[in-house]
């Protein structure tokens, strides 16, 4: 976005909270660059995980947990990183954070770590971390840091958690299945059925194509959207 | 020492710290963490383990008193497994063995056996497979109720014809458009109770510790 740096500076101290910079990092994390639908960035992990409501919600907020502490952490060491070992650096911090949040679920969201799996170490690999570390936390002040990192996280789980709607609607015909493994056996009633009877669900949305068509519509969606208002 | 050596070495020391910074942040973590993720992978167990017995059947820690068994093709095992005798006061009652079909739709399908002393099924639970959502996975607990139609069954009951599937001429019910997953749970369990029965004798011997098996019960 056209933010001019010499306009910034001056503004920066007696802006407040909701500055003109602050508004525009949280509109480009939720929409104009909406890392799921717009930079398409650290897809494989997401739309693996994508077939139901839950596991979408839990697995972008885990995201943007290890989002915000390492652009929050990388913009605190910027200055003591040297140029060329920046990336390695980066890396390691990811690395380390993204270690720490899976043991702390599996500690004490222990059903849900079980659900998610795989996915949450992969967190490390998922390039929309290292992305906004590279491109923004790197330069940035830490407090811009951490917000860009939470927001462009909760853009991207704002995408799952519909993608996840869709898949698990078609699919499986409820809502919020698998509820009960984060809040316990007490909210397994919280499963919205959306049909009657025994549906015998629609495979395909469920299975990882159904990701790929989901997102797809998702994107000419927002295409249509931005086309309309522009 | 030329100022080119002494920017590698600057950046190098650089990273080294940031490495030495990372393992401590995991170690601390890890410490924190450790007894607490225990203590839920032992309960997870514990609950999965009691499930393939029936209730109030036993009162030892099965897995403290765990077995390991050999690798043996008879239980699909590649790799040593264990078998988990279940005893009551200090009598062995039953056994829960791990098996592995290995023929599932989507590769291994791994199960835990409780037989009984008399050779019957009390319960099958699986405890891993790769079978297609939502319709393979009927045979997982938490996807229906069709691998309770094990509890009672024996070698002898249903006759060895009847270990399979309905649309084989069998005794077990199955979905229609999966029955690869049921066939493959099926034989497993048969050769589950094949094995039980070759190697009752010692899978049922008098715990060697008897004594420490009373310690526990007064805890």
């Amino acid at each position: 976005m056209s933010t001019h740096e010499g306009t910034l500076a001056p503004a920066a101290p007696t802006g407040g909270l909701w500055s003109r910079e602050t508004r525009d990092i949280v509109v480009n994390g939720l929409w104009t660059q909406n890392p799921g639908i717009v930079q398409l960035l650290g897809l494989c992990p997401l739309l693996a995980i994508s077939n139901t409501v839950v596991n979408s919600l839990s697995l972008g907020l885990a995201t943007t947990l290890v989002m915000a502490t390492a652009s929050g952490s990388v913009a605190l060491v910027r200055n003591f990183i040297p140029h060329e070992i920046r990336i390695p650096a980066f890396v390691l911090i990811i690395a380390a954070l993204v270690t720490v949040v899976q043991l702390a679920m599996n500690a004490w969201v222990h059903p849900l770590y079980l659900v998610l799996g795989v996915f949450i170490p992969l967190i490390t690999t998922n390039c929309i971390v290292l992305a906004r570390v590279e491109a923004f936390a790197s330069k940035r002040s830490t407090a811009h840091s951490i917000l860009d990192a939470t927001m462009m996280g909760l853009g991207l789980t704002a995408v799952l958690v519909v993608l996840g709607a869709m898949r698990e609607a078609v699919g499986k015909g409820t809502l919020l299945s698998g509820i009960d493994l984060v809040l316990g056996p007490s909210a397994a009633h919280w499963v919205i059925p959306l049909t009657p009877g025994d549906y015998g669900g629609f495979l395909i949305a469920v299975l990882p194509p159904g990701a790929f068509i989901g997102l797809g519509l998702l994107i000419a969606l927002r295409n249509v959207i931005q086309a309309r208002g522009a | 020492m030329t100022p080119a050596l002494r920017e590698t070495l600057a950046t190098a020391l650089t990273l080294l710290g940031f490495a030495v910074l990372g393992a401590g942040l995991l170690s601390g973590t890890y410490t924190l963490t450790r007894p607490i993720i225990e203590r839920s992978e032992q309960a997870e167990k514990m609950a999965k383990l009691a499930q393939t017995l029936p209730a109030g059947s036993f009162d030892n820690d099965l897995i403290a008193d765990a077995v390991t068994l050999p690798a043996t093709p008879r239980l699909g095992l590649k790799r040593p497994g264990r078998a988990y005798v279940a005893r009551k006061q200090g009598v062995a009652v039953g056994v829960v063995l791990e098996a592995v079909a290995p023929d599932g739709y989507a590769g291994e399908i791994r199960l835990l056996v409780g037989i009984l002393a008399d050779g019957r099924i009390s319960g099958v639970r699986v405890t891993k497979h790769n079978e297609t959502p939502g319709l393979g996975d009927y045979i997982d607990h938490s996807r229906g109720d069709w691998i309770h139609q094990f509890a009672g069954k024996s070698l002898s009951q249903p006759t060895p014809d009847g270990w399979r599937v309905k649309k084989d001429g069998g005794a077990f019910d199955y979905l229609v458009g999966a029955t690869i997953s049921p066939r493959a749970v099926i034989k497993a369990t048969r050769q589950a109770l094949e094995y039980f029965a070759e190697h009752r004798a010692e899978l049922l011997a008098p715990a060697p510790a008897a004594a420490a098996t009373g310690q526990e019960k007064r805890t």
